[in-house]
């Protein structure tokens, strides 16, 4: 056989592979994750997917979160679009679903949605079909230093009103103590104090009747109210200098280092205040407690009521139908449990919570268990335009730069315009 | 009358080269030009998120509420500004370091290289840079103050100091690459005028006033021109540095167009701010060709 013959075997060899390879479904799965532990156990889980199901292939595709939320609705209206997708569920969901890019999983998941838990499955329904798996919790509220707060002669566990929250800020900031850290460049760390003091002040009421333009809408007392307590915060100067200019991953690495006493922080920060500290190491478990965000007098919330992500998975229209399975498989009991053993996330399965061994964490899950109202984030819920009006018009109140109505009425312009 | 015009002088002979040439360059210029702002006027009439085609017709209301945003005015104020400060500041740097370094002298060609190197350097990784140089705790510039026993400032996390602080760093990036203009010029221009001038007993500042600095003026011009459309398309600095904040304090047409229209999924408003810049580029363009740079 001369040199020709048998590079044209090769060639025809690398063709006939390159035809079978074709011949199995892959299954785009398209993530924002950062957190490379996270991401290996997805792989795994991936894998796992595939050893199960010969003929299946996952394909993980990575986008940076920015990146994801510019380029989604280009991407979605691809013929090339990815199968499985990141979403934040509430206003974003509703326009993709709207636009007729996310397929509706109601029929495959029947049955299946019963073993997750009620208040997050919701969030990923439109018009009472679901199309969306969650895939995990968060809660927002303080995070603190254990040794600084010490230090100050701070008692966390007294802070229960929001009065109670000012006089521990000025209590911290005469001990000379940073009393709290924020990462106001990104903006969206500063909405949290408005809208967690929104859900004290209005409850679920309060989003619903605004969402509707009752009362006045999103320039309802509610809303001046909530915008003025937090005015009473950011008068008391309580953030790191310069936290107008600060990424919230520079303020929360910071938190870690022991620069200031408290955070307003998500669950999740637990972890990445140890990978984003200067030593790796960041407020070990006995260094850093959590609070809830305190409760205003007179408020029509309800104790227990939450503010906090939903994250989850879509499946985009006209994808293979193992999409839906390993979405399936990705929620199963034993896929969370094994995520939420790394204390990455407060899983939606039920009863894997369990598997969470953190203390810190396991508060965080009786939290979410207890709360009958779980305020998904606004930035998120009110969907991309509105979302960002918030959050600048959180980030220009702490600036100085607008008055609590100027914000309120902002973000009330910005719904009735529309995403 | 087609085959007058045909047979007119302009194309006389040139008619097959015509045929042959235009129509690529044409294609190209239609698909990838003018078929993109007219999509984009198109979709500035609209209010539109992105998804599905765009059916919400609002007429001009995108372009209203673009001039009732406070973060427009700004962004214009701010493009006035970079052009404020490179023509008072930047220019007459650049060109007196060219006139400096023009000389054929020991170092003035390293000197050359390390005043161009700014101009090499990537424009993110330049304001990633800076925001380290700027960061009040742990930057070179809170060193400085510490050095003095004062308190930096957070220059980019305060509305009143951003934009200044993002002024410095265009004017640090951007006087190598005009300087090197006007070097290219410098060396380029007749001695033997400059020689006259000295025998006929100029000094050495009157031979600049009156020699040199006139046969300047068309990179002078070229250098104002290249100023002012950089100002305009001013965004990749900006990013890293502020992200246009705090408060919209240091936003750029193009930065104003990215947080306002792409990252609120706002297509309509975004192409209406678009449409905008296009006019205002496109008249600026115009106008400085035909008033200033008439002879080249």
């Amino acid at each position: 056989m001369n040199r020709l013959t048998r590079l044209m075997f090769a060639a025809a060899a690398v063709a006939l592979s390159a035809g079978a390879a074709a011949a199995q479904t892959t299954v785009k799965w398209l993530h924002i994750e950062v957190n490379p532990q996270q991401v290996k156990i997805w792989e795994e889980v991936a894998r796992a997917f595939e050893a199960k199901n010969p003929g299946v292939k996952v394909e993980m595709q990575f986008l940076e979160n920015e990146a994801y939320k510019a380029k989604a609705p280009t991407l979605l209206q691809s013929k090339d679009r990815p199968h499985i997708i990141y979403s934040w569920a509430g206003g974003v969901l509703q326009s993709q679903v709207e636009a007729g890019v996310i397929e509706d999983i109601t029929e495959p998941m029947k049955g299946y949605v019963d073993t997750l838990t009620p208040a997050a499955v919701d969030a990923f329904k439109v018009n009472g079909r679901n199309y969306g798996i969650p895939i995990a919790m968060s809660q927002v509220g303080f995070m603190y230093n254990k040794e600084l707060m010490a230090k100050a002669g701070v008692d966390p566990s007294k802070i229960k009103t929001w009065d109670d929250f000012l006089g521990a800020v000025k209590t911290i900031k005469a001990a000379g103590i940073t009393p709290i850290i924020a990462g106001g460049a990104d903006k969206w760390p500063l909405h949290f104090y408005w809208t967690m003091l929104a859900v004290r002040v209005g409850g679920k009421a309060g989003i619903e009747q605004a969402m509707k333009g009752e009362n006045g809408g999103f320039e309802s007392d509610v809303y001046v109210k909530s915008g003025e307590l937090y005015k009473q915060l950011v008068d008391l100067q309580p953030f790191q200098n310069g936290f107008l200019g600060a990424k919230n991953p520079q303020a929360v690495g910071a938190f870690g280092d022991g620069k200031g006493a408290m955070i307003l922080a998500i669950s999740s920060f637990y972890h990445t205040q140890k990978a984003l500290a200067a030593d790796k190491v960041g407020l070990t478990d006995d260094k850093v407690g959590w609070f809830e965000f305190p409760q205003v007098p007179g408020g029509k919330g309800d104790a227990n009521d939450t503010l906090g992500g939903i994250t989850g998975w879509l499946v985009t229209k006209g994808s293979p139908k193992e999409a839906v399975e390993f979405l399936k498989f990705f929620v199963s009991k034993d896929v969370q449990s094994r995520l939420a053993a790394g204390n990455y996330i407060i899983p939606v399965s039920k009863g894997a919570e369990e598997g969470i061994v953190s203390p810190f964490m396991k508060n965080i899950a009786a939290n979410l268990a207890k709360s009958k109202y779980h305020q998904n984030f606004y930035d998120q819920a009110l969907g991309p335009n509105v979302g960002r009006v918030i959050n600048d018009a959180s980030a220009e109140i702490a600036g100085g730069s607008m008055t609590p109505k100027q914000a309120a009425k902002a973000v009330n312009d910005a719904w009735k315009q529309g995403n | 009358m087609v085959a007058t015009a045909l047979r007119s002088r302009r194309t006389d002979g040139q008619l097959p080269a015509l045929l042959l040439f235009l129509p690529p360059a044409l294609l190209l210029f239609t698909i990838f030009v003018v078929m993109p702002v007219g999509e984009a006027a198109w979709y500035s009439l609209f209010n539109w998120n992105g998804f599905g085609r765009p059916t919400n017709w609002i007429g001009l209301r995108n372009y209203f509420s673009v001039f009732e945003t406070r973060a427009f005015g700004l962004a214009l104020r701010n493009n006035g500004l970079i052009i404020v400060v490179s023509l008072l500041v930047q220019l007459p740097l650049a060109l007196t370091l060219a006139i400096m370094l023009a000389e054929k002298f020991r170092g003035s060609v390293f000197l050359r290289m390390l005043f161009f190197m700014p101009y090499v350097l990537a424009e993110i990784a330049t304001g990633l840079i800076f925001s380290f140089v700027y960061d009040g705790d742990y930057g070179l510039l809170a060193a400085i103050y510490r050095a003095f026993g004062a308190e930096a400032p957070h220059l980019l996390a305060s509305a009143d100091t951003s934009m200044a602080a993002v002024l410095v760093v265009v004017v640090w990036k951007y006087f190598g690459f005009h300087m090197m203009l006007f070097i290219a010029a410098l060396q380029g221009m007749d001695r033997n005028l400059i020689e006259a001038a000295r025998i006929d007993g100029a000094t050495r500042v009157q031979q600049l006033r009156f020699v040199v600095i006139p046969l300047l003026y068309p990179t002078i011009r070229l250098s104002v021109f290249f100023a002012v459309v950089g100002s305009l398309q001013l965004f990749d600095l900006v990013m890293p540095l502020t992200r246009g904040g705090p408060a919209d304090s240091s936003q750029t047409m193009v930065s104003f167009l990215y947080t306002h229209g792409v990252m609120r999924m706002r297509v309509g408003y975004g192409s209406a701010i678009g449409v905008i810049l296009f006019v205002i580029c496109v008249t600026v363009a115009f106008t400085y060709k035909r008033w200033f740079m008439r002879d080249e």
